[in-house]
């Protein structure tokens, strides 16, 4: 069989295969970040979160990472007390998508040295900055464990000079 | 409290503590409270803040609203931070702003100030915050204040690696909002050359943009498919110490390579170049290679990211559909993973292979694994790897393998999850219908399907064994004495009965010959279970007991005293009261003659496509159920909707057709134009010429028809009258007037007619107008021109409230529906404009990020409620299609619209 070059309807109704959020919550269900890559009313953020926790939840542990969930797919995992869950498109590509939660556990646990629930809790805009750096827009960005950890040590680097610029200042030697 | 990384913040870290201290939930509130009243308090204060304090009170409430408060105040404090000297002020002001405040906030215009100097700086990690920040939350303002400086931070040479990553996702988010900031010309190039960057992370962000404008323009950015090829070439025989931080688990860069894969999948394979198409498919067999050797580590990290690569690679081979040899490969390799101890691999194994079984090439392969795949759907001990099994089975059932397929479906059905029988009742029905040769084995799928799982067994589907039933000759005799023998169990479904009840009222007789099923015992057996059926039921076993009459006179006065009960005759029902007092009536007055006539046979229904397909698409919407090889025809249009259910009876009331008959369609005159018009000629022919003329105010609604006569003669008997059952008269009452009878050569005569919208409805009334000219008489049936758009009201609104609708509308699946078709002529933006604002509704212009898109907002007047209802049309100029969406609070009036409008292109 030889197409002839014609136009792929299926690629055209194809969306783009941008990532449309990620959750973190707790075993007892108490959400510890959110990042919407796709923008929603307040309210309905809110439903899709406390449906998703409970549904998560409530799977066994050897039960697939992925479900159908509305029209899309959710791709989850746990981490000692922590879920990662990310939302995607049908099409798009659910072990790669387990593999982003990875790398960004892996990015969690390098900077904060075995991470732990407690350290997202008390440095949520740490883990904010990190995930921006591995994703922006739903999208893959860097996922070179080094390259992120580079610009988040750039950061810290800045934010470190201030502190001690601030501290002369203080006591009056700047 | 866990140390805090960078300058520390020991105000929030207490607070955090602090909630986590508290003993409940009402403790908890209490001192979130009291902090916001705090952060009011100094937000509002005459002393000044510094920003330290600031950023601390900011942070704060973001914690807040984490915990899933709202937060509706600090948005000024955080834009303040941002033009912040200090790098962790500013973070936290962008921070702030990426969560907590939305695109049409007022403040927009200073965060666009705020984002451009930052642009300007000179560090890139000043850059960098602002290119995230537009990539978190870029809004049409942002588009139109960016659109120049960002392509050029793209592309030119200065800029730092880490900046141009961010700079392609920030471009790809102001794209997706407003389509036209891309530049062409030079530009397309130079994009499309970032393929060839040496720096992997601006490949990786770059291909993401590029993926993107393909889509919009596939033709424009052909150039990227060799460049994508040559990056996937080097990537796959690249061993994994080449590509050092970029090989993840000893897999050289696995995002770059999907990227590049699915980017490949807009294309069809490049034919014109045989070189570039060689070099793919060498680099997605070494893929299929890799996939055989043996693993470089045990971690599942390796595996994941090697059978990524590998699902997108056959994900590609798929699309291309035309290497033999790969996708048998591809389905052998599948094959494997479906005994994998992963059961995310057999889930994925399972999914990939449904479309796998589509392709001519290889689905002979996926038969194979026929065995495994039927012992999945059994054994899975997770109902969505159960599910992916059955979708298998259906897709690679064909006619040799149908009967096994359908019994095995049949035989779990039993024991299957409550989640996924209706669809798998669908699914054996349709299977069972198209692979029938021999339909005797048809009647028995569908009567086990009703007597294992009768609950799920939905209307189209017990309407669909009649209508073949009575279409077929050969097989109603066998159909009467098996549903006898089902209807003999003593608990038997209602379905069962309501198709033994017809099927029987039919052709009972056929079986009649015979004692033990004479005309008393099967007459016997049905009023059995008449009094534990629903009132339709019963409505339907009133009607068989009728035919009954006909075709056994000799159980006439058993069946007469079953009518003359009080619980029938004095129904509380009105429907069963009158069925009984008009068949009693009916039995008693007319001749053996005249029964015989009435109660005739039931014609062979029209042949048409079952409507449980269209069922079982409405109930997958985003994925479309596949039983189907593809070959060269052309796509045909996907609906999530169903207009056949419209055709199929949907009330008991006429599915025996006892009602009088209606027009046969194909007469009917139905002039679609005037689904968007009010005024002009409905009808015209050399005799006759109808003209019409109708306003509309709320939900009433006044039409003139003009008929005049074009012939030299009279025209007698001149008659115009209305079909439109009562049923939907309930629903849209129409008054006309009546007509002079004669209608004198050359005159014109006017016919008024009222309307009043009650309820939503479909379709719309037709008149038949009948005459005689000549001598000879003459009928014309024509459509009029009420359909339920008529009763829009245009309702204005902005592009806020419009969203905010758009998406509360589009929640549940109920409330949508959605059409891609192909443009029946040549599309014309102008035309289809004239077209959506005769439609009814207000065209909404400048809200749609795509100024060739249209979306419109209405509301609908009924009686006692009023329906509002948005709407959008997306033309696809390179595909010639559109995809029209309608949401409303009533599913009912979204599939209606969504119909009468998808017919005007």
């Amino acid at each position: 069989m030889v197409r002839i070059f014609s136009f792929d309807y299926g690629a055209v109704l194809k969306q783009a295969f941008q990532m449309q959020f990620m959750l973190l919550f707790s075993r007892q269900g108490k959400l510890r970040l959110q990042k919407w890559y796709i923008a929603h009313p307040d309210k309905l953020k809110k439903k899709i979160t406390r449906e998703l926790i409970t549904t998560i939840l409530a799977r066994k542990p050897k039960m697939c990472s992925f479900l159908e969930w509305r029209d899309l797919k959710i791709v989850y995992k746990r981490y000692a007390s922590l879920y990662f869950c990310c939302a995607i498109e049908q099409d798009d590509n659910e072990l790669l998508t387990l593999e982003i939660i990875h790398r960004y556990v892996e990015l969690l646990d390098k900077y904060f040295g075995s991470v732990c629930e407690l350290d997202i809790i008390f440095n949520f805009e740490k883990a904010y900055f990190i995930l921006d750096e591995l994703l922006l827009g739903g999208e893959v960005q860097e996922t070179s464990k080094k390259n992120v950890l580079k610009a988040i040590a750039a950061q810290d680097l800045l934010q470190e000079d201030e502190a001690v610029e601030g501290a002369l200042r203080d006591i009056g030697l700047l | 409290m866990p140390a805090v990384r960078g300058d520390g913040m020991r105000g929030l870290a207490v607070f955090i503590s602090d909630i986590r201290n508290c003993k409940s939930k009402e403790a908890e509130i209490k001192r979130i409270n009291k902090e916001l009243a705090n952060i009011r308090s100094k937000f509002k204060g005459d002393k000044t803040l510094d920003g330290y304090q600031k950023k601390k009170y900011v942070c704060k409430l973001l914690f807040i609203f984490l915990l899933g408060h709202d937060i509706d105040f600090g948005h000024m404090e955080a834009v303040n931070l941002l033009s912040s000297n200090k790098y962790s002020e500013k973070q936290i002001g962008y921070l702030f702003i990426s969560v907590l405040v939305n695109t049409n906030s007022e403040l927009i215009k200073l965060i666009i100030q705020s984002i451009k100097n930052d642009l300007a700086s000179r560090n890139p990690i000043h850059v960098n915050l602002a290119l995230q920040c537009i990539a978190n939350i870029g809004s049409r303002e942002m588009a139109d204040a960016f659109g120049n400086d960002i392509p050029k931070l793209l592309v030119s040479g200065d800029t730092m690696d880490v900046v141009k990553q961010s700079a392609a996702l920030c471009l790809l988010r102001l794209f997706r909002t407003s389509q036209e900031i891309i530049p062409g010309g030079e530009w397309t190039s130079r994009i499309i050359h970032l393929l060839n960057d040496q720096h992997m992370g601006v490949v990786t962000a770059a291909t993401s943009l590029i993926d993107a404008l393909v889509k919009k323009n596939p033709e424009e950015y052909k150039g990227c498919v060799s460049l994508a090829v040559s990056r996937l070439s080097r990537i796959v025989t690249a061993s994994y110490t080449d590509l050092q931080d970029y090989t993840y688990y000893f897999v050289p860069a696995p995002w770059l390579s999907v990227k590049l894969l699915r980017l490949l999948q807009n294309y069809t394979p490049p034919a014109e170049d045989p070189g570039v198409r060689g070099r793919l498919n060498e680099c997605l067999e070494t893929i299929l290679n890799k996939a055989q050797e043996p693993p470089k580590s045990k971690k599942v990290q390796h595996s994941n990211a090697k059978n990524a690569v590998l699902f997108e690679a056959i994900s590609l081979i798929i699309h291309n559909d035309s290497e033999a040899n790969l996708l048998v490969r591809a389905c052998n390799q599948l094959g494997q993973f479906l005994s994998n101890r992963e059961t995310n691999l057999r889930y994925l194994a399972l999914e990939s292979m449904c479309h796998l079984a589509t392709s001519e090439f290889s689905h002979e392969a996926v038969k194979k694994h026929q065995e495994v795949v039927i012992l999945s759907m059994k054994m899975e001990k997770d109902v969505s790897v159960r599910q992916q099994a059955v979708d298998l089975l259906y897709a690679m059932c064909d006619k040799s393998n149908a009967e096994e397929i359908v019994q095995e479906m049949l035989n779990y059905l039993e024991t299957a999850d409550y989640s996924i029988r209706e669809e798998m009742v669908l699914k054996v029905a349709i299977l069972a219908e198209k692979y029938a040769t021999d339909y005797t084995w048809y009647v028995d799928v569908i009567l086990n399907l009703i007597r294992i799982a009768g609950d799920y067994v939905s209307e189209e589907v017990w309407y669909r064994v009649i209508q073949i039933v009575i279409n077929r000759d050969e097989v109603q005799g066998y159909a009467a004495k098996t549903v006898f023998e089902a209807l003999q169990a003593p608990a038997c479904h209602e379905n069962m009965v309501k198709v033994g009840g017809y099927i029987l009222g039919e052709f009972g007789n056929l079986i009649a010959g015979d004692q033990r099923s004479s005309p008393a015992v099967q007459f016997q057996l049905l009023h059995s279970k008449y009094h534990l059926c629903s009132p339709m039921t019963r409505a339907l076993l009133l009607s068989t007991y009728i035919k009954f009459i006909n075709l056994f006179p000799e159980i006439r006065t058993q069946v007469q005293e079953v009518f003359k009960q009080d619980s029938n005759l004095k129904s509380a029902d009105v429907e069963l009261q009158q069925r009984a007092s008009e068949y009693l009536q009916l039995s008693i007055i007319a001749s053996s003659d005249v029964l015989a006539t009435v109660l005739e046979e039931m014609p062979a229904f029209p042949e048409r496509e079952s409507s449980i397909l269209a069922v079982l698409k409405k109930k997958k919407p985003g994925r479309v159920p596949e039983n189907d090889i593809k070959d060269n025809k052309s796509p045909t249009p996907i609906t999530n909707h169903n207009n056949d259910v419209n055709n199929t009876t949907s009330s008991s009331a006429d599915l025996l057709g006892l009602s009088t008959p209606t027009q046969p369609p194909e007469s009917v005159v139905d002039n679609k134009k005037f689904v968007c018009k009010n005024n002009g000629v409905l009808f015209e022919n050399e005799l006759i010429q109808i003209g019409i003329k109708s306003e509309f105010r709320q939900n009433l609604g006044r039409l003139g028809l003009f008929y005049g006569n074009k012939t030299s003669s009279s025209l007698q008997n001149f008659s115009s009258t209305l079909s439109w059952s009562d049923e939907n008269a309930a629903k849209l009452s129409v008054q006309m007037k009546p007509v002079e009878p004669v209608l004198e050569a050359g005159a014109q005569i006017q016919q008024m007619i009222n309307a009043e919208c009650i309820d939503d409805y479909t379709d719309a009334p037709v008149i038949i107008v009948s005459f005689t000219c000549n001598k000879v008489p003459y009928k014309i049936t024509v459509k009029l021109p009420l359909t339920i758009n008529k009763f829009f009201e245009p309702t204005e609104m902005n592009g806020e409230s419009f969203f905010a609708r758009w998406k509360n509308l589009g929640n549940t699946n109920q409330q949508r529906s959605q059409k891609i078709f192909k443009a029946s002529s040549p599309m014309d933006l102008l035309v289809a404009r004239t077209k959506i604002m005769g439609f009814g509704m207000q065209l909404l212009d400048g809200i749609d990020p795509n100024p060739d898109n249209f979306v419109c907002a209405g509301i609908i007047h009924m009686r006692a409620q009023q329906v509002g209802c948005l709407l959008r049309l997306e033309p696809n100029k390179n595909a010639q299609m559109y995809r029209l969406t309608v949401r409303s609070s009533k599913e009912t009036v979204s599939v209606e619209i969504c119909d009468l409008l998808s017919e005007q292109f």
